[in-house]
């Protein structure tokens, strides 16, 4: 490990967000190519399997109750990144799910909106379209997604394309099979370039998620890796899954996620965002991984700028969860929209 | 330190504050004063009774019978008659009476969680996914071994009258590793519970009689160090258990010298939790809070001495810190405790006693900002840095959640400041090579070496000592031998 | 004629066990099963060589989970099997009366066995690696460890005679070490067997960990001998028909299969077993590793 450069209690959000608009020079030693990335990359400590995932077992038995389960479920509404990727997506269907990230509960307005909509970038200007200036922002998967199987300069035009129809966040997918074979330059240089297509012409940024498939990686040591080389690369979020793939969300694989956020803060000052996909259903689940963010990489993360979740159906359960909160009554599926 | 209440701060955002999550205590009914429990009933003590009380509200519990040295004789006697039909009951039979105990357990778990948790003072967290589910488990293995003896290798004849002592750290579950492998082979008990934590002993006795266990088979008798020591010079006692200090067992194995009696003992330790370079940081942080933190560090096994090599120091040390501050201490019964009561006054001061001390001789101190209850028996999770092998509290058994951080630079000087004790009761290894945990484990002298791991037990795995932690081991295949006859030598 | 005051039963249909479910003979035939007397009792499902095949598959998808368990886990699965039959005392003890012959005594008795049979088995779980296992003392600077695992997919042709004691005495030390099984019911007596198939589905174990087929061994024993996706064989229910035995044995040995070769006569199963049963169908995988700085 490198020497921690700062405390980090002491980071400005803000400040950290304005740092990590420019990919860090200071990691261009160990950038340089995939032999400098190996050794610093497998360098990292390991993660032991059976600990880590009894660490976020344990952690799963907080018991969150009454004010603090309120608290945890109106915040878990806020970072919700409301998702459909589906072939059978339509312009219909995306405004629909948009009216409904604006107004997730239409019988209750104080309910606040989800973070964003994510959706291929074809239906990007659709989304806009509903959401324009309502501070729920959309989401494109690009990059060939969930695949990654295309050339570059395709990739490219897919991020380009997105953030030209108004995307404000892209969700790219790394090349996995460059990373297992050991191509970690390879990787690297494509998150970079993403990265870069991400500009807008006015000089500002879609903020960049980097999808790693960590189902496909298999290994917490894997994801322990792809962590850093994402975030030495110069991407805002780090991201678990594309959905498409199991398993996909679990919580110690966001767990090592989050460690690796904490300590790529505490060594360079620069706060990456985690952002969970798939597989979370139940407040139940959610109510998990924020008990998992405040205790593992501390509260700074507790915020909708640092911490998403990529999902469709958990909506509803913590929209039903909200409600019987606040009427003490169970409600039931036919009471909530089902966009 | 995440103190178990609702925080005022006012920072502009909002911070994640868990809502006390008590554990209901309704399931528990403790009655105003128990008696002892002998041939199959509740009978009168003849001592002068004792207070049971909560460590974590010093509220009185229930009055408890101490049994005199008659009393001690009449249940030796009990568990003498009954020894003679249930020594001979074929295996399968005494199997099944271990089943249902081991069944009434679990259906019984949270209420005897939540009263373990009352009376012992750790976290209910800790009773209900550690010590019930864990007796239990001793239950059935050893339920099922009631009818396998013959492979063993141990022999089948049992010895007859087990005097079991049992100590306050984990009441119920030190109580399923004396009883359950002494009924399988077929000896009968009076086993005494430590004075500060009957409870769940004389829980246990209700479910001696819910399964139907023929009368005197498990006999409990209350009671303080006198009414131990009375149960095991009794002459009429084949055999000896004793889970404590290193100086009762010593005190045990003089008494006992000459006689006829097997003894096993499970006494102190002082284990060295050794980190290299090359470990899984961040679970070795979880294993050296687990290991010393785990309730309140009143563990033998305890990792009470983290040996760190010099070059990680700095960084294990930070990063423990940063963890230990997450710990939360408070409420025994919150379901979000991690770290409970310490379980008595009087343990209580010997923490201080031995902190004062390596504060004396020069250790730095340390402790996450922590706010203690007001009643109860408290102590924050501390560190001490820069300890030296001189220091006491890296020789002497604290019993509490206090970590001796001591460095060493080679594998070989690791070593011999681990074995560099007389105790010798567990160790842990955290590195990434395999051959050097397979090194280290072959060199160390404990009796346990748990490697990227801590602390944990299971019935078939075999627990015990070397040197001054004692002799014997309990639990697995192994655990049969000390309640057997065994070949002749 | 029925009398105007009586009513009439709602029978039940005796179906195979695969995977968890409850189908009909692929090939939809059935057999009639008389009792002792060669009075009628019912119809059962008279298994097909593709039932045999379904119910390799099933056994194959269970084995990674079922082996996969914790021994404890399977102790406790076990276990609860035992009780669940406690409960279901008065089918059992019908089942084998009527299949054997006995007084509701003798059935009761035979029932008792069983159960305790499978207690015995369950408390094997984990204990036989403890008894069969081994750290060998090699020459050298290396940790060698010798521990049993489970063979895979074992085909169980079950007694003849013993019903239901000794079905569960040939499936209980397949099933306990983490294999999975295919068993083959005794033709003349296969309703207990159908019954326990209602046990384990109402039970804690896993669809496919043990799959029952009713019918003739002919239709069936051959395809699982010769079932290249099977890795061990009992034939115990074959005890005094060498030549079948003999038969299985040859096309067992394709992919080299471990075969338990049946007695002569069929054994007394009230005697306990001996760990035999469950260390014919475990393999023993030894572990080398260095020890060094």
């Amino acid at each position: 490990m490198l020497d921690r450069v700062t405390s980090s209690a002491t980071i400005d959000n803000k400040m950290a967000s304005a740092a990590s608009t420019q990919p860090s020079a200071q990691f261009a030693d160990i950038t340089r190519n995939d032999d400098t990335l190996r050794r610093f990359l497998h360098g990292l400590p390991g993660v032991d399997q059976v600990g880590a995932e009894a660490r976020a077992a344990s952690l799963g038995t907080r018991s969150i109750k009454t004010t603090a389960k309120a608290w945890a479920i109106d915040l878990a509404i806020r970072m919700v990144d409301l998702t459909t990727l589906e072939g059978q997506d339509t312009p219909g269907k995306v405004r629909a799910l948009s009216a409904k990230a604006m107004h997730p509960d239409p019988a209750d307005s104080t309910c606040p909106a989800t973070a964003a909509v994510c959706v291929y970038p074809d239906m990007v200007g659709v989304a806009k379209e509903v959401l324009g200036n309502s501070g729920v922002n959309v989401a494109a998967v690009a990059t060939a997604f969930p695949s990654g199987r295309a050339a570059l300069d395709i990739k490219l035009a897919d991020t380009q394309d997105a953030v030209q129809a108004g995307a404000d966040e892209v969700d790219m997918v790394i090349d996995r099979g460059a990373f297992l074979s050991g191509r970690y330059k390879q990787v690297y240089d494509e998150i970079v370039a993403v990265r870069e297509a991400c500009a807008r012409p006015d000089g500002s940024s879609a903020h960049l998620k980097v999808i790693f498939e960590t189902g496909e990686l298999q290994t917490y040591d894997n994801v322990r890796r792809a962590s850093w080389l994402a975030m030495m690369a110069g991407g805002h979020f780090i991201k678990t899954s594309t959905g498409k793939v199991q398993p996909a969300a679990t919580l110690p694989v966001t767990l090592v996620m989050l460690e690796a956020v904490r300590d790529f803060r505490e060594q360079t000052g620069v706060q990456i965002g985690v952002k969970p996909a798939g597989g979370i259903r139940t407040s139940k689940d959610a109510i998990k991984y924020l008990v998992m963010v405040n205790e593992i990489a501390g509260d700074d993360w507790l915020d909708p700028d640092w911490f998403r979740f990529g999902a469709s159906t958990l909506l509803n359960d913590l929209l039903m969860q909200r409600t019987k909160l606040t009427t003490g009554v169970y409600s039931g599926p036919d009471y909530f929209t089902l966009d | 330190m995440a103190a178990n209440k609702h925080s005022t701060s006012s920072t502009t955002q909002a911070r994640f504050d868990y809502a006390p999550a008590p554990e209901s205590r309704a399931i528990v009914d403790i009655k105003p004063s128990y008696g002892l429990f002998v041939g199959g009933e509740f009978v009168d003590g003849h001592g002068r009774s004792f207070k049971t009380i909560s460590p974590s509200t010093e509220e009185v519990l229930a009055e408890i019978a101490e049994a005199d040295e008659a009393d001690v004789d009449n249940a030796v006697k009990v568990a003498r008659r009954a020894f003679r039909t249930w020594g001979r009951m074929p295996g399968s039979e005494r199997a099944k009476y271990l089943y249902r105990i081991a069944r009434i357990i679990q259906e019984r778990g949270r209420e005897i969680a939540v009263l373990e948790s009352i009376d012992n003072g750790k976290p209910i967290k800790e009773t209900r996914d550690v010590d019930v589910p864990i007796a239990a488990a001793h239950f059935f293995y050893y339920a099922g071994w009631a009818d396998k003896l013959a492979y063993a290798g141990y022999g089948t004849t049992p010895l007859g009258v087990a005097g079991q002592v049992i100590p306050w750290n984990f009441p119920l579950l030190m109580l399923a590793w004396k009883i359950a492998p002494a009924l399988a082979c077929g000896n009968t008990v009076v086993l005494k519970p430590a004075e500060t934590t009957p409870l769940t002993a004389l829980l246990f006795a209700e479910i001696c009689q819910q399964a139907d266990l023929p009368a005197g088979v498990v006999n409990i008798i209350t009671g303080a160090g006198s009414t131990g020591q009375a149960l095991v010079a009794h002459p009429d006692v084949d055999k000896v258990a004793f889970t404590g200090s290193t100086a009762v067992g010593r005190a045990i194995a003089k008494s006992v010298a000459g006689s006829h009696k097997k003894v096993t003992l499970e006494l102190g330790g002082k284990a060295a939790n050794i980190v290299f370079d090359d470990a899984p940081i961040d679970q070795a942080i979880e294993g050296i809070v687990n290991g010393i933190f785990f309730n309140q560090g009143h563990v033998c096994c305890a990792g009470s001495r983290l040996l760190v090599q010099e070059s990680v120091a700095d960084e294990v040390l930070a990063r423990l810190k940063r963890r230990m501050a997450t710990l939360r201490l408070g409420d025994p019964l919150d379901k979000n405790t991690d770290i409970g009561a310490i379980n008595s006054a009087e343990q209580l001061d010997k923490i201080r006693e031995l902190s004062d001390i390596g504060e004396a001789e020069g250790a730095g101190r340390w402790s996450p900002p922590c706010e203690l209850p007001k009643h109860g028996f408290w102590f924050p999770p501390t560190v001490f840095t820069n300890v030296t092998q001189a220091h006491r509290i890296a020789r002497e058994e604290i019993f509490g959640p206090v970590l001796s951080v001591l460095t060493f630079r080679t594998p070989a000087e690791a070593v011999e400041k681990a074995n560099n004790t007389p105790y010798g009761l567990s160790a842990g290894v955290w590195t990434d090579k395999g051959s050097r945990i397979l090194h280290m484990a072959n060199k160390l002298k404990a009796g346990v070496v748990w490697a990227n791991t801590f602390n944990k037990f299971d019935p078939t795995s075999p627990f015990g000592g070397y040197k001054e932690s004692g002799y014997g081991r309990e639990g697995g295949r192994h655990g049969l031998a000390a309640y057997l006859k065994g070949e002749d030598l | 004629m029925t009398p105007p005051d009586s009513r009439i039963e709602v029978r039940k249909t005796y179906k195979l066990y695969i995977g968890g479910q409850f189908p009909r003979s692929e090939s939809g035939h059935s057999y009639v099963v008389d009792d002792a007397k060669g009075r009628f009792v019912a119809n059962a499902a008279l298994a097909s060589r593709k039932d045999a095949r379904d119910a390799v598959q099933a056994a194959r998808a269970a084995f990674g989970g079922w082996s996969g368990k914790t021994a404890y886990n399977r102790a406790q699965i076990l276990y609860r099997v035992a009780e669940i039959m406690e409960d279901r005392r008065p089918q059992f003890v019908e089942a084998v009366r009527q299949s054997e012959g006995l007084t509701p005594t003798q059935a009761g008795k035979a029932l008792d066995a069983s159960i305790d049979r499978l207690v015995w088995y369950a408390g094997w779980a984990d204990k036989i690696t403890q008894v069969t296992g081994n750290a060998n003392p090699v020459a050298g600077p290396f940790f060698n460890l010798s521990t049993p695992e489970p063979t895979g997919v074992v085909a169980v042709v079950a007694p003849q005679q013993s019903s239901l004691l000794g079905l569960v005495s040939v499936v209980a030390p397949v099933v306990v070490t983490g294999n999975t099984a295919v068993v083959l019911a005794s033709p003349g007596r296969p309703l207990p067997a159908v019954t326990f198939s209602e046990v384990l589905a109402t039970s804690d174990v896993p669809g496919g960990v043990v799959n029952i087929l009713t019918g003739k061994h002919s239709n069936t024993a051959p395809t699982l001998a010769s079932h290249m996706d099977v890795n061990a064989i009992d034939l115990t229910g074959l005890a005094g028909d060498s030549a079948q035995a003999a038969a299985l044995e040859e096309s067992a040995a394709d992919n080299l299969k471990r075969v338990l070769r049946p007695p002569a006569t069929e054994p007394d199963w009230t005697l306990e077993p001996g760990i035999g049963r469950m260390t014919t169908f475990l393999e023993t995988k030894t572990v080398w590793h260095p020890i060094g700085v």
